[in-house]
C-alpha cells in the first residue's frame, strides 16, 4: 500500500492554498482530501462511506496497525469461548473501496496548515480531518496502575495481548481461586460490557473452576441493564458471583501490584487474577490536536460531528462526547455514516441534514443468554438526546427463548457490522 | 493521477449505489445496517436493501405498536413516526438489493 504519492512540494504548495483559500474544495479544481485518523468502527466506516456518498473525495485512512482486533465478542475470548483469530480484521476491503491507507501512527495535527504528521515523517494535508483515536487508558487516573502493573493485573480494555493475558491468568488460576475486578466511577467505554465480562468469567468458572469466586468492585450504585443482570446471576452464577456496590464499600482508591490487592476505602482485596477496569479518555492525538477537553473527552456537535474546539475536525467513536450517546461499536459505526454523509456535504458547500441514529449493546450473561439495550438518538440542546419512548432493555421477564434468540441476535449483529467495516 | 487512483472495486461500488446517489438516505435509515446487513447468518437480520417498501413500514409500524412479536425492533421502531418509517422503507426499497 502506498501511503503518500504526494511530494512534499505539493503537500506545501496545498496546505497553504488551503489556508490561503478556505473555498470548498470542488471550487479549486480537484477532489476534496479527507484524513481519517483511527481503523476501528468509527474510522474504517467513516472512510468506506465517504468514499461511496462521493468518490470524488480523496480519503487517506492512517491505521496504527495493519490488522484490527475488535473489543466486542473479546469477552468470550477471555473466558475461553472464542478464538482470539475471529476477532482480527484486516483493511483490504477498504483498500478495495478506493480508500488511502497509511499505515503508521498520527502523532501532531497542524490546526491552521490543516495538516496530519505521521510517525513515519510524512504530512498529510486535509480540507476535513476525521479522529476516531478510539480510548487511551489514563495511567494517572488510579493510583498504583501504570503500564508495568497492567503486566501483573490486566485491564483487557484494548484487545490484544492483554485479553489473552486475563485468559491465560484465569487458566492457570487453581480451583477455588479468587478472581476480582474493579470499576470505576468515570466515563469509559461500553460500560455495559464490564458486566459482561463478569458474567463470562462467572461462567467459566462454574464450569471449570466450581469452587472459585469472582468479586465485582464497583464505584457505582447502578448500571445499564442491572436488573437484568443481577436476575440471571442469582439465578446462573449464585456462589461464584458477588457484586460490590459504592454503597457497600466498592470503591477502589489504589492498587498494590505486588501482591494483587485492591485497596478500598474499608479493605483490602487480594486477589489470584485481577481484573482492572481502569479510568480512561479519548486516544492521545486528540489531545494533541486540541480537540478534548479537561473531562479528557472531545465535545462535538450533535449533526456533523464537529469539533467544538477546533472548526474542521470531526470527532466520532469512543473519542467523542455526543451526550446521551454511550461509548460503543454500535454507536461509533452510526455515528461514522451520518459523519461521512455531513462531511461530503460540507465539501460540497452544502448543509448537513438533521439525523437520527440508534445505539444498540447486546450482552451475554451466558454463551446461550442475550440481554440488550437499544436506544434511538436526536439533535437537542447542541448534543444528541434520547428520543422519548423509545429504546430501553429487553424485558426482565422475558422468557429463556427470548434469551437464546437475543444472543443469537447478539452474534448476526456482530457479524453484520463486521461486514460494513471491514468486510 | 486520479484515473489511476479509482479502481475497479470503486466503480462497482459506484455503479452498485447509483440509485442511492440522487436521494439521500433519510433520518435514521444509515444506522438500520448495523444489524441488517448481509450476511448475518440470522434470517431476521436481513438485508432491507431491495425489500418492496410495502413490507418494510408495515413490519416497522406493527413492531412499533407491539402487534408483531419482537425481541428489539419494537424498541428501535418507537423512535420513528409512521411518516419517517415510509421515508425509510421508500428509501430501502429503492436500493440494490
Ligand atoms: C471488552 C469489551 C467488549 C465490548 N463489547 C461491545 C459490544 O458488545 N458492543 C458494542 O457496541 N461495543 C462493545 N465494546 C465497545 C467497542 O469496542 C468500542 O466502543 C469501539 O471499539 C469504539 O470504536 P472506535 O472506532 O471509536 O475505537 P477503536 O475501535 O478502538 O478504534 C480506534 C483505532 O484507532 C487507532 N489509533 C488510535 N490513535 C491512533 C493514531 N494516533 N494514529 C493511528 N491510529 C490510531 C487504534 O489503534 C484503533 O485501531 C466493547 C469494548 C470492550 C472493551
Ligand atoms: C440491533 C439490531 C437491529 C437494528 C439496529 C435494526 N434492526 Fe430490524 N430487526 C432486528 C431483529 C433482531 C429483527 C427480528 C425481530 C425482533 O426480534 O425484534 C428485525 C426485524 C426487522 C424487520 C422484519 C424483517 C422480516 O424479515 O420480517 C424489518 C422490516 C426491520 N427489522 C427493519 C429495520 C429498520 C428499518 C431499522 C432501522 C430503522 C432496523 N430494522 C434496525 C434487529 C435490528
Amino acid at each position: 500500500m502506498t501511503c503518500s504519492r504526494k511530494s512534499r512540494r505539493d503537500v506545501l504548495k496545498a496546505a497553504s492554498a488551503v489556508a490561503l483559500f478556505p473555498l470548498p474544495a470542488i471550487a479549486q479544481g480537484r477532489g476534496p482530501r479527507v484524513v481519517v485518523i483511527g481503523g476501528g468502527f468509527a474510522g474504517a466506516t467513516a472512510a468506506r462511506f465517504l468514499k461511496r456518498v462521493d468518490a470524488k473525495i480523496d480519503v487517506t485512512l492512517v491505521s496504527d496497525n495493519a490488522t484490527f482486533i475488535a473489543c466486542p465478542f473479546s469477552n468470550h475470548v477471555v473466558a475461553g469461548l472464542r478464538d482470539m483469530e475471529a476477532q482480527r480484521f484486516g483493511y483490504g476491503k477498504v483498500a478495495a473501496d478506493g480508500v488511502t491507507l497509511a499505515f503508521s501512527a498520527a502523532q501532531a495535527v497542524d490546526t491552521d496548515k490543516r495538516s496530519v504528521r505521521l510517525a513515519d515523517g510524512k504530512a498529510l494535508p486535509y480540507d476535513r480531518l476525521i479522529l476516531a483515536p478510539g480510548i487511551d487508558i489514563d495511567w494517572k487516573g488510579l493510583r498504583g496502575y501504570d503500564e508495568k502493573a497492567a503486566a501483573v493485573m490486566p485491564h483487557a480494555w484494548k484487545a490484544g495481548e492483554q485479553t489473552l493475558l486475563l485468559r491465560r491468568q484465569l487458566e492457570a488460576m487453581e480451583d477455588g481461586g479468587k478472581v476480582v475486578m474493579s470499576s470505576p466511577a468515570t466515563l469509559v467505554r461500553c460500560p455495559t460490557a464490564i458486566y459482561e465480562r463478569a458474567s463470562l468469567i462467572a461462567y467459566y468458572l462454574k464450569t471449570k473452576k466450581p469452587r472459585s469466586k469472582l468479586l465485582i468492585l464497583d464505584a457505582k450504585d447502578t448500571f445499564s441493564q442491572r436488573r437484568n443482570f443481577q436476575n440471571a446471576w442469582k439465578e446462573l452464577y449464585p456462589t461464584q458471583l458477588e457484586w460490590i456496590s459504592l454503597s457497600q464499600g466498592g470503591n477502589v482508591s489504589s492498587v498494590e501490584v505486588s501482591t494483587r490487592t485492591f485497596v478500598t476505602d474499608f479493605d483490602n482485596f487480594d486477589a489470584d487474577v485481577a481484573n482492572v477496569i481502569p479510568p480512561q479518555k479519548a486516544g492521545a492525538i486528540a489531545q494533541a490536536a486540541g480537540v478534548a477537553d479537561r473531562t479528557g473527552w472531545c465535545p462535538v456537535e450533535p449533526i456533523s460531528f464537529e469539533s467544538q474546539l477546533v472548526p474542521g475536525i470531526h470527532v466520532i467513536g469512543d473519542a467523542a462526547m455526543t451526550g446521551a450517546m454511550p461509548k460503543a461499536a454500535f454507536a461509533a459505526n452510526a455515528q461514522a455514516k451520518v459523519c461521512a454523509v455531513a462531511v461530503a456535504a460540507l465539501l460540497r458547500g452544502g448543509k448537513p441534514a438533521e439525523p437520527r441514529l440508534i445505539n444498540t449493546c447486546y450482552s451475554f450473561v451466558a454463551p446461550d443468554y442475550g440481554i440488550s439495550f437499544a436506544e434511538v438518538f436526536k439533535p437537542g440542546n447542541g448534543m444528541l438526546v434520547d428520543v422519548e419512548g423509545a429504546g430501553g432493555s429487553s424485558a426482565t421477564d422475558a422468557p429463556p427463548e427470548t434469551r437464546r434468540l437475543e444472543a443469537q441476535y447478539a452474534e448476526g449483529w456482530f457479524k453484520a457490522i463486521i461486514t460494513e467495516v471491514f468486510g | 493521477m486520479k484515473a489511476t487512483r479509482v479502481s475497479a472495486g470503486v466503480a462497482a461500488v459506484l455503479l452498485m449505489i447509483g440509485v442511492a446517489r440522487g436521494a439521500e438516505a433519510p433520518a435514521g435509515a444509515s444506522s438500520c445496517t448495523g444489524c441488517h446487513s448481509a450476511p448475518s447468518g440470522v434470517s431476521a437480520m436481513r438485508r432491507l436493501s431491495g425489500l418492496p417498501q410495502a413490507e418494510i413500514a408495515d413490519k416497522m409500524i406493527a413492531f412499533k405498536s407491539s402487534a408483531a412479536t419482537a425481541t428489539i425492533m419494537d424498541r428501535i421502531a418507537k423512535g420513528f413516526s409512521d411518516e419517517e418509517i415510509r421515508a425509510i422503507a421508500a428509501w430501502y426499497a429503492a436500493q440494490k438489493p
